[in-house]
C-alpha cells in the first residue's frame, strides 16, 4: 500500500512540475494545484499510514498521527488561497497585458 | 580611556566645520587645529609609559561572539604613526588653510581631511584585527573623497575611483587574510596574532594568509604592480598629496607590513614575494619619475619608489633592515611631505605645475627654493640629510643579505641603480625648476613668495630633515628604538645612527649614486627624447577600458541568465533540485525502510490508477481547459478518499469541500482566460520538462516511501495522551489546531484572510473581456439560471447550514471544526451565487465580506488576548462542562471561541474571493447591454 501511495505521490509531483514549466497561466495554475495535492499527500504519509485508526481518543487502539493531519488540513485550506491568488493574479495579467503568457507577453519574440 | 579620546578627537573635529563653515575658512582652519593640537598634548602623555617600553592599551567588549572588541593599542609603531598622522595632519590644516582657493570655505575640505585623519589613527592603533580592517575601509572611503575633492574635474573623479577601486579590492584581499588569521590563531586580538607566530607560519595556510595581506599591503602602499593609481590620485589638491600620497595612506601598507612583520616576516616565501615587489617598485619608480614633466606626477613616482626601498628593506629578513625601513618611513615622510607643500606653493604662484614652463624661479622666490631644494637633497640622499642616514643603512643592508646566494649581487646593484636614478629626479627638481633659464610662458606672472605662514610648515619639515640628518642621535633615535622595537617584536638589535661611519662600500655606492645621477640628469635631452618616442599608455584609460570589459561580461552574464522568462528561471530552479537528486539518489542502499508494508487490495488500486490516470490526462489535455479541470477534479476527490481510507476524516471533509470551491474558482477564471491555448513549447522544451518532472517525481516518491516505511520516533504521543486532560477533546486534530498550535493557526487563517483581501485588490478596476464564443465557434446560452437548479439549490441552504453547524460543534470530539464548517458554509453560500446569481444572492445578504474575515481574525485574536486576563499566557485555553436542559451534558471549551474565529475568516475569505470573481463577470455582461 505504502507503494502504491509513494507512487501516486510521484506521479501528482511530476505531472505538477511539468504543468507549473508550461507558458500559459492557466496550465501552471492546474500544475500547482495538482503539485499541492502531491505535496499535502507527501506531508500526510510522513506520520505512516494507517487504516481504521483514526485519531480520537477512545476510537481507536492504535490512532495515526494527528501531528501531520493537523498541518495538512491547514495547508489544504491554504493552499485554496494561494491558488485563489494565483488565478486573480492570472486574470489581472490577463486584462493589463492581454495575454495569458507567463511572462506577460507572448512567448514568439522571445529567445 | 586617553586612547579613545585620541582617536575620537579627530572625528570630532571633522564635525566642527559644519557649524563654522559660515564664518570662514580662518575659523575652520582654527577650530579643527585645536582638537588635533589637543590629541597630540594627549599623545605625549599617553606614549610616557612607551619610552620605558611599555605599551598602553584600552579595550571595551562589543560582539564579543564574533571576537570583535572595540580594542586599541599604543606601542612603539603606533606611537610613531601617531606622531606623523597628528604632527603632519596639523602642519596639512595650517597650510591648506593659505593653499584653498579665495571662494572656498574649507568646510567640506577640512570634514573629509580630519575623518581621514580619524581613520588613519584607528588603523594604527587597532589592537583588533577586525577593527584595524574597518578603519582600513574607512581610510579608502576617505581618500575617495579627497582625491574626488575637485568634483567637477573629470581627471579626479576617475582618480579617485581608480585609487578606490584598487586599494578597496586590496581592503578585501586583507580581510580575507584577516578571517584566515583568526581562523588559525583563534583570536582576533593583535596581542594575541602578534605573539603567534610560529603558529601562523608552520600551518598549511600560510602562504595564502601572506599572499593575501600583502595584496592588502600592496595595493595601499602603490606597490607595483598596483603602483599605477597613486600618479592618477595627484588629481588631488596638494594638501590631500602633502598628507595622504607622503605622510600617510600610502604608509598604511608600510604599517601593514611592519605591524604583521612578527607574525609573517621570516619565511623565505616573504622575502622572495616583499624583496621582489619592493625592488620592482623602487627601480619602475625611480626610472619613470626622471620623465614626468608634471612637479607632482614627479614627486609621485618618486613616492613609489621610496616605498619600494622601505618594503624592499622588510622584505630582507634582518631585524636591521627592518629598523632602517622605519626609520626611512620617518625621513620620507618628513621630507616628501615638504617637497609636495612646496610643489603646491609653486603652482599656485606659478598657475602652473609643468617642469617644461617652469624655470628659473630662483629669482622670483629664493626662500621657497631654498626649502625645497634642501627637501630634495634630502629625498637624493645627499649628507648632512635625514635621507642620506637611511638610505646608507638601506645600501648597507643590501650588500649583507645573501639569501639570494650566487645572485645575491643583484640587490645592491638595484638599490644603487635606484640611488642614482632618484638623485637624477631630485636634481631635475631643483635644476629644471629653479635655474634652467627663463620661465615659459607662466599662467601667473611674475611668481611670488608665498604668504609668510604659508611656509612655516614647509619649514619646521625642512628644519626636521636637517636636524635628524645632523643630529640623529639626538633628535629622532629614542623614537625610533621604541618603534623598530614594536616592530621586531620585542628585542633590538644593535645599530648606530652616524653621519659617519668611515671609508666603506656604502659610502661608495653614496657616491656613485650622487655623480652617476647628475651624469643621467646631464643626458636628459637624449633621455627625454627616447621617451618622447615611446609608445604613451595612459594608465587611467587602460584601467577604465578594463573596467568597462569587466562590466560588459557582468552585464552579459546577467543577460544570459535573466531573460526576463519565468519559465527559464523555474526550469534552472527544478534542475537545481533533479541535479542534487540525481547526485544523492544512486546512493540510497535501499529504497525502503524496516517497516512492513500495509496489504494492498483491489479498491484502492483501482483509485490508485484512476488518480493516476486523471493527472496524466490533466496533463496531456492541459491546453483544453473544461477537459483538464474535469481531469483534476477526479484526482482531488480521489485525493479526499485517500484520506477517508488512511484514517484521515478531517482532512477528507476539508479535502472535498475545498475541491468543490477550487474547481468553481477555476471555472470563473476559465471564463476570462483564452478557452484554448496554442502549443508553445518545442519538443524540446516538452522533452526537457519531462525528464525533469520525471526527476522530480522520482525523487519525492522515493523520499516519500521511505519514510513511511520507517519506524520514526514522533511526537504525537504527547498529542494524543494529553488532547482529553489538556485540551478537552477527544478530537486530536481539533484539538492541535485550535489549542496545542492555536498560534500556528492564528497566523494561518490570518494569512488567510490577507490573501482574500490581496485577491480583493487586484480584482478591483480589473477590466477583463471575456470570450463571447466557445472554442468551437458557438455563443454561450444565455440560460443563466437553469430552473431544476435554482429549485433545488434553495432548500439546500438551510440544510446545509445545519450540517456545518452540527460539524463545528462536534469539531472539538469528532472529526469536524471551524474549517470544515467553513467550507461547508461557504459552499452552501456559492451554489446559491451559483444557481441564483450574484445580483439574486446581494439582493437577500450583504454582499460585503471584508468585516467577516476582519471579524473572524479579530474573535481568534481575543480569545487569545483573554488568557492574558487570567494571568496566562497568549491563547490558553479552558473549558468546562454544561448541562443544558433538552440537550443534556455537554463541553464548552474557550477553544470553541477560537473556531467560531476560524469560521468566520475560512467563510469570509472564501466568499470574498469567489463573490468578487463572479462580480467580473457581472461587469462583463453590463458592459455588453449598454
Amino acid at each position: 500500500m505504502e507503494l502504491l501511495v509513494a507512487l501516486i505521490i510521484g506521479v501528482l509531483v511530476a505531472t505538477g512540475v511539468y504543468l507549473c514549466l508550461r507558458a500559459r497561466t492557466f496550465s501552471v495554475v492546474l500544475g500547482l494545484t495538482l503539485l499541492g495535492y502531491g505535496v499535502n499527500v507527501f506531508l500526510f504519509s510522513m506520520g505512516g499510514l494507517k487504516i481504521n485508526q483514526v485519531a480520537v481518543v477512545g476510537a481507536s487502539a492504535d490512532p495515526t498521527d494527528p501531528l501531520t493531519q493537523a498541518l495538512v488540513l491547514t495547508a489544504i485550506v491554504i493552499g485554496f488561497a494561494m491558488t485563489a491568488f494565483l488565478v486573480v493574479l492570472a486574470l489581472r495579467s490577463q486584462g493589463e497585458q492581454h495575454s495569458d503568457h507567463v511572462d506577460g507577453q507572448d512567448g514568439e519574440q522571445r529567445s | 580611556m586617553m586612547l579613545p579620546a585620541i582617536v575620537l578627537l579627530p572625528l570630532l573635529a571633522a564635525l566642527l566645520p559644519m557649524f563654522t563653515r559660515h564664518l570662514g575658512r580662518r575659523w575652520c582652519a582654527l577650530l579643527v587645529a585645536l582638537p588635533v593640537v589637543a590629541a597630540l598634548g594627549l599623545l605625549a602623555q599617553a606614549s610616557l609609559p612607551i619610552w620605558e617600553g611599555g605599551m598602553q592599551q584600552w579595550s571595551m567588549t562589543w560582539l564579543p561572539s564574533l571576537g570583535l572588541n572595540l580594542a586599541l593599542r599604543l606601542d612603539g609603531l603606533a606611537l610613531l604613526f601617531c606622531v606623523l598622522i597628528l604632527g603632519i595632519g596639523l602642519l596639512v590644516v595650517v597650510y591648506a588653510h593659505y593653499y584653498l582657493p579665495a571662494k572656498d570655505d574649507g568646510g567640506r575640505f577640512y570634514t573629509l581631511l580630519l575623518l581621514f585623519m580619524f581613520s588613519m589613527l584607528g588603523v594604527v592603533t587597532s589592537d583588533n584585527l577586525l577593527f584595524l580592517v574597518f578603519f582600513w575601509e574607512l581610510t579608502s572611503l576617505s581618500s575617495f573623497l579627497l582625491i574626488s575633492y575637485k568634483q567637477y574635474d573629470s581627471a579626479a573623479r576617475k582618480g579617485a575611483r581608480m585609487a578606490l577601486t584598487v586599494t578597496g579590492m586590496g581592503g578585501l584581499a586583507l580581510l580575507a587574510g584577516v578571517l584566515l588569521i583568526g581562523h588559525v590563531v583563534g583570536s582576533f586580538s593583535l596581542s594575541t596574532v602578534l605573539e603567534s607566530g610560529a603558529l601562523v607560519q608552520e600551518h598549511a595556510l600560510y602562504p595564502v594568509i601572506l599572499c593575501l595581506v600583502l595584496l592588502g599591503a600592496f595595493t595601499k602602499s602603490a606597490q607595483f604592480p598596483f603602483h599605477f593609481w597613486l600618479p592618477h590620485a595627484m588629481a588631488a589638491p596638494t594638501p590631500v598629496s602633502a598628507y595622504l600620497h607622503s605622510a600617510t595612506m600610502v604608509k598604511a601598507g608600510i604599517f601593514l607590513l611592519a605591524r604583521f612583520y612578527p607574525v609573517l616576516a621570516g619565511t623565505d616565501l616573504w622575502f622572495y614575494l616583499v624583496t621582489a615587489a619592493g625592488m620592482a617598485t623602487l627601480l619602475w619608480g625611480a626610472v619613470w619619475a626622471l620623465f614626468q614633466h608634471d612637479l607632482k606626477g614627479l614627486l609621485a613616482f618618486s613616492t613609489i619608489s621610496h616605498l619600494g626601498l622601505i618594503t624592499l628593506l622588510f622584505g630582507l629578513n634582518s631585524p636591521l633592515a627592518a629598523v632602517a625601513g622605519v626609520f626611512h618611513i620617518i625621513n620620507h615622510a618628513t621630507f616628501k611631505a615638504g617637497l609636495f607643500m612646496a610643489a603646491g606653493i609653486i603652482d599656485q604662484q606659478t598657475g602652473t605645475r609643468d617642469m617644461r614652463r617652469i624655470n628659473g624661479l630662483w629669482k622670483y622666490m629664493p626662500y621657497t627654493a631654498v626649502l625645497a631644494m634642501v627637501a630634495s637633497a634630502a629625498m637624493a640622499g645627499v649628507p648632512l640629510l635625514n635621507g642620506f642616514l637611511s638610505k646608507e643603512m638601506f645600501f648597507t643592508e643590501t650588500l649583507q643579505s645573501d639569501q639570494l646566494g650566487a645572485l645575491s649581487w643583484l640587490l645592491p646593484l638595484g638599490a644603487t641603480l635606484g640611488g642614482v636614478f632618484s638623485v637624477a629626479y631630485s636634481a631635475r627638481f631643483i635644476h629644471d625648476v629653479f635655474f634652467n633659464g627663463e620661465p615659459v610662458n607662466l599662467p601667473k606672472f611674475p611668481p611670488q613668495e608665498p604668504p609668510r605662514y604659508m611656509k612655516i610648515p614647509v619649514e619646521i619639515l625642512v628644519a626636521l630633515c636637517v636636524a635628524v640628518g645632523v643630529f640623529p642621535a639626538i633628535t629622532v633615535a629614542a623614537l625610533l628604538a621604541v618603534a623598530a622595537t614594536a616592530t621586531l617584536g620585542g628585542t633590538l638589535p644593535e645599530y648606530h645612527l652616524a653621519v659617519w661611519h668611515g671609508l666603506n662600500i656604502p659610502l661608495l655606492m653614496s657616491v656613485i649614486a650622487l655623480v652617476g645621477g647628475i651624469a643621467v640628469y646631464a643626458c636628459r635631452r637624449r633621455l627625454f627624447a627616447w621617451y618622447a618616442r615611446l609608445p604613451e599608455i595612459d594608465a587611467k584609460r587602460v584601467f577604465e577600458g578594463r573596467i568597462q570589459a569587466v562590466v560588459r561580461l557582468a552585464a552579459g552574464v546577467t543577460r544570459g541568465l535573466q531573460t526576463g522568462s519565468l519559465q527559464g528561471y523555474l526550469a534552472w530552479v527544478l534542475a537545481l533540485v533533479a541535479a542534487v537528486l540525481v547526485w544523492q539518489l544512486p546512493n540510497l542502499a535501499s529504497v525502503t525502510g524496516e517497516r512492513a508494508m500495509l496489504p494492498v487490495d483491489g479498491v484502492s488500486v483501482l483509485c490508485a490508477l484512476m488518480l493516476i490516470a486523471a493527472a496524466l490526462l490533466t496533463t496531456v489535455l492541459h491546453r483544453q481547459r473544461m477537459m483538464a479541470i474535469i481531469c483534476l477534479s477526479v484526482v482531488g476527490l480521489i485525493v479526499s478518499l485517500i484520506f477517508v481510507r488512511f484514517s484521515a476524516p478531517d482532512l477528507a471533509l476539508t479535502q472535498l469541500s475545498v475541491e468543490v470551491v477550487s474547481v468553481l474558482l477555476l471555472m470563473l477564471a476559465m471564463y476570462f482566460l483564452p478557452a484554448r491555448a496554442k502549443a508553445d513549447s518545442n519538443s524540446l522544451r516538452v522533452g526537457r520538462d519531462a525528464v525533469l518532472a520525471v526527476l522530480i517525481g522520482t525523487g519525492v516518491a522515493v523520499a516519500a516511501l521511505l519514510v513511511m516505511t520507517t519506524d520514526i520516533a514522533t511526537i504525537s504521543p504527547f498529542f494524543l495522551e494529553n488532547s482529553v486532560p489538556g485540551g478537552g477533546g477527544t478530537n486530536v486534530v481539533n484539538v492541535i489546531l485550535v489549542d496545542f498550535r492555536g498560534f500556528d493557526t492564528f497566523g494561518e487563517i490570518t494569512v488567510l484572510g490577507i490573501a482574500a483581501l490581496g485577491i480583493y485588490a487586484l480584482l478591483s478596476d480589473l477590466k477583463l473581456v471575456s470570450a463571447k464564443y466557445d472554442p468551437f465557434g458557438r455563443p454561450w446560452a444565455h440560460d443563466a439560471h437553469p430552473l431544476v437548479l435554482v429549485t433545488l439549490s434553495r432548500p439546500l441552504l438551510p440544510l446545509a447550514l445545519m450540517i456545518a453547524v452540527y460539524i463545528f460543534l462536534r469539531g472539538h470530539n469528532l472529526p469536524g471544526g471551524g474549517f470544515v464548517a467553513g467550507l461547508i458554509t461557504s459552499v452552501a453560500l456559492l451554489l446559491q451565487y451559483v444557481a441564483s446569481g450574484v445580483t439574486w444572492v446581494h439582493k437577500r445578504i450583504p454582499g460585503d465580506y471584508h468585516p467577516l474575515v476582519a471579524l473572524g481574525v479579530l474573535l481568534a485574536g481575543l480569545t487569545g488576548v483573554a488568557s492574558w486576563a487570567f494571568d496566562a499566557p497568549f491563547l490558553t485555553s479552558t473549558f468546562t462542562h454544561v448541562h443544558l436542559p433538552m440537550i443534556g451534558d455537554f463541553e464548552l471549551a474557550s477553544a470553541m471561541l477560537f473556531d467560531t474565529g476560524v469560521f468566520l475568516t475560512v467563510v469570509g475569505a472564501t466568499l470574498l474571493i469567489l463573490a468578487n470573481l463572479g462580480k467580473l463577470s457581472l461587469l462583463d455582461d453590463k458592459k455588453e447591454t449598454t
